[in-house]
């Protein structure tokens, strides 16, 4: 077995989900290649290269990749894949962007968002809004995959893997990156933080989230938000946990002001502990949580920022 | 330009879906079956395109069984002109779905392709970024701001960082966010209207395409639930059962 790995980065740093996408590289077996694919990107691939269990970390830094253009990148995997029985990323929206392009080239069904390695051409993946989980089997050639995250552990990073440099540049010029606004935040990241906070439509407005966000800073929290919230034009999307959102499986998760409607318990349900904090009795979030507190938001939060 | 649309009919995303008795998939007979909301959301920028004068026609694609039929019913309501139907009564891998499209798109001379980002049964978001690598064209996945001027399409998308602005070739294949518009609700004259435009119907296997599988499901199960938790009465038990504390400095 051969893997491609193509990491998540910002081209500055690596993106701590690939770890776990090396993680389920592991369980399959064989050499393992990271790809990363930017532009000055020489930082971000040094830090792959210190990744355990990795013979190679293969660089692509060419301005055509800056802001992993679906079409180029895709076009530079496709370049390299017939080296390699199993083509990885993390399911980021990078990940999800440019893989299933890669398979439609190579004519291969690819797996989304796989949350078990059963073996090496058979996974488990969730469907249905995390409602039925399925064992797949594929008889490709390459097997193109995105694996969830949160499925996975972190690798270690204790290794000294060898620097290829691309020369391949692969600019099809059929679309052109303007610029990215990336939310600044002190906050650790979603996918990644030991504790989230998230707040639903119950929150009533935008502005009402600061009240969530005083309670993140004391515990270094990230905060989430649920679809309604986000619909309601509340937070921006970047901030979305469920089924069409971010899937995070903190240590804590705290739900304030959310039903429990199933695309966000998608998104939600391996978290290790819930509380609900809703004050509505019936609401569906009580019968995932393992602590619920029935009560006014606009007087719990406050309360439980005051208590901290 | 003439704007494609793609339509997918799939179980109501209100409905708790249970797995059958055997374990072989899940069970659907008697599921409310709706329009994939992702794509109501690209039938309703596909329409707001035509209004805008940016289209020409908006003809809205769906490939299944034959009962599919009534989510193209509500994408020509919405204000779709023309339907088409591919009809397989096996449900199709987004491979060969993308394959199909791509097919309609020659047969069509499209501009631009519309779809929702993913669709809420099987979850795999594909579908746009394969049928954009067949066509040879750009993608924009995750679109919540789009704009069409000249031969370029300028869009915003989400991505797990904020905001991503590129620009695309046409043509283009687009998969649409939840914040890229509010769709409308048809109105009943509308509904009225849509029973008469038309809808083409079309067997899959007419169009000389391996449309056979490549993943073989072994096993459908349920997952392992949570058991509800016990009520606390106050914030200060809940702080004292959690034991949580503001991090260190």
């Amino acid at each position: 077995m051969t893997i491609l790995i193509m990491a998540e980065h910002d081209n500055g740093s690596l993106k701590e989900i690939t770890l776990n996408a090396v993680t389920a590289a592991t369980q399959i077996g064989g050499d393992i290649d990271i790809l990363v694919a930017g532009e000055n990107c020489a930082s971000a691939a040094e830090s792959a290269a210190t990744i355990s269990g990795i013979k190679r970390v293969r660089v692509a830094d060419h301005a055509c990749y800056n802001g992993q253009l679906a079409e180029n990148v895709a076009a530079l995997i496709q370049s390299i894949a017939s080296e390699y029985t199993h083509i990885i990323a993390p399911s980021t929206s990078n990940g999800k962007n440019i893989l299933p392009r890669v398979a439609a080239a190579l004519d291969v069904a690819p797996f989304s968002d796989i949350i078990s390695i059963e073996s090496a051409d058979t996974f488990k993946r969730t469907i249905y809004a995390g409602n039925a989980i399925a064992t797949v089997k594929s008889d490709d050639a390459i097997k193109v995959m995105t694996i969830r995250g949160t499925a996975f552990s972190l690798a270690d990073k204790n290794g000294s893997a060898s620097i290829e440099i691309l020369t391949t540049v692969e600019e099809l010029g059929l679309s052109a990156f303007v610029n990215e606004s990336v939310v600044e935040s002190e906050r650790p990241e979603l996918t990644s933080a030991d504790t989230v906070i998230s707040g639903g439509r119950g929150m009533q407005s935008g502005d009402n989230f600061e009240m969530l966000e005083k309670v993140a800073d004391k515990l270094g929290a990230a905060v989430g938000a649920s679809r309604a919230a986000v619909d309601a034009g509340y937070v921006p999307n970047d901030m979305q946990v469920g089924q069409t959102g971010k899937i995070v499986a903190p240590d804590l998760y705290i739900a304030v002001g959310i039903s429990g409607a199933i695309q966000h318990l998608a998104g939600m349900k391996d978290s290790k502990v819930i509380v609900a904090i809703n004050k509505d009795a019936d609401a569906p979030i009580f019968q995932v949580a393992d602590y619920g507190l029935v009560a006014d938001l606009f007087d719990a939060v406050p309360e439980l920022d005051q208590a901290l | 330009m003439k704007i494609l649309v793609m339509v997918k009919r799939v179980s109501d995303p209100n409905v708790i879906i249970r797995v059958n008795a055997d374990n072989s998939a899940v069970d659907l007979n008697n599921v409310k079956m709706a329009i994939n909301p992702f794509c109501e959301i690209a039938v309703e920028e596909a329409v707001r395109l035509k209004e805008a004068g940016v289209a020409s026609e908006v003809i809205a694609l769906s490939i299944g069984e034959s009962q599919s039929q009534e989510q193209l019913r509500t994408a020509l309501a919405i204000g779709a002109d023309r339907a088409i139907l591919i009809e397989s009564d096996a449900a199709l891998e987004p491979l060969a779905v993308a394959k199909l499209t791509a097919k309609v798109v020659a047969e069509e001379e499209i501009g631009l392709v519309l779809l929702g980002k993913q669709s809420i049964d099987t979850d795999n978001g594909q579908t746009g970024q394969m049928l954009a690598s067949i066509m040879g064209v750009a993608q924009g996945t995750y679109t919540s701001k789009l704009e069409v001027s000249d031969e370029k399409v300028n869009l915003t998308r989400e991505v797990d960082s904020g905001l991503q602005s590129i620009s695309l070739n046409l043509p283009a294949v687009i998969t649409c966010d939840l914040r890229l518009n509010e769709p409308r609700f048809a109105s009943l004259p509308n509904i009225m209207k849509a029973k008469r435009k038309p809808l083409e119907t079309k067997a899959a296997a007419d169009y000389g395409i391996d449309l056979a599988p490549r993943i073989k499901t072994l096993k459908v199960e349920e997952p392992d639930t949570r058991q509800a938790g016990v009520l606390l009465n106050s914030v200060s038990e809940l702080v004292e059962t959690l034991n949580i504390k503001p991090e260190a400095v």
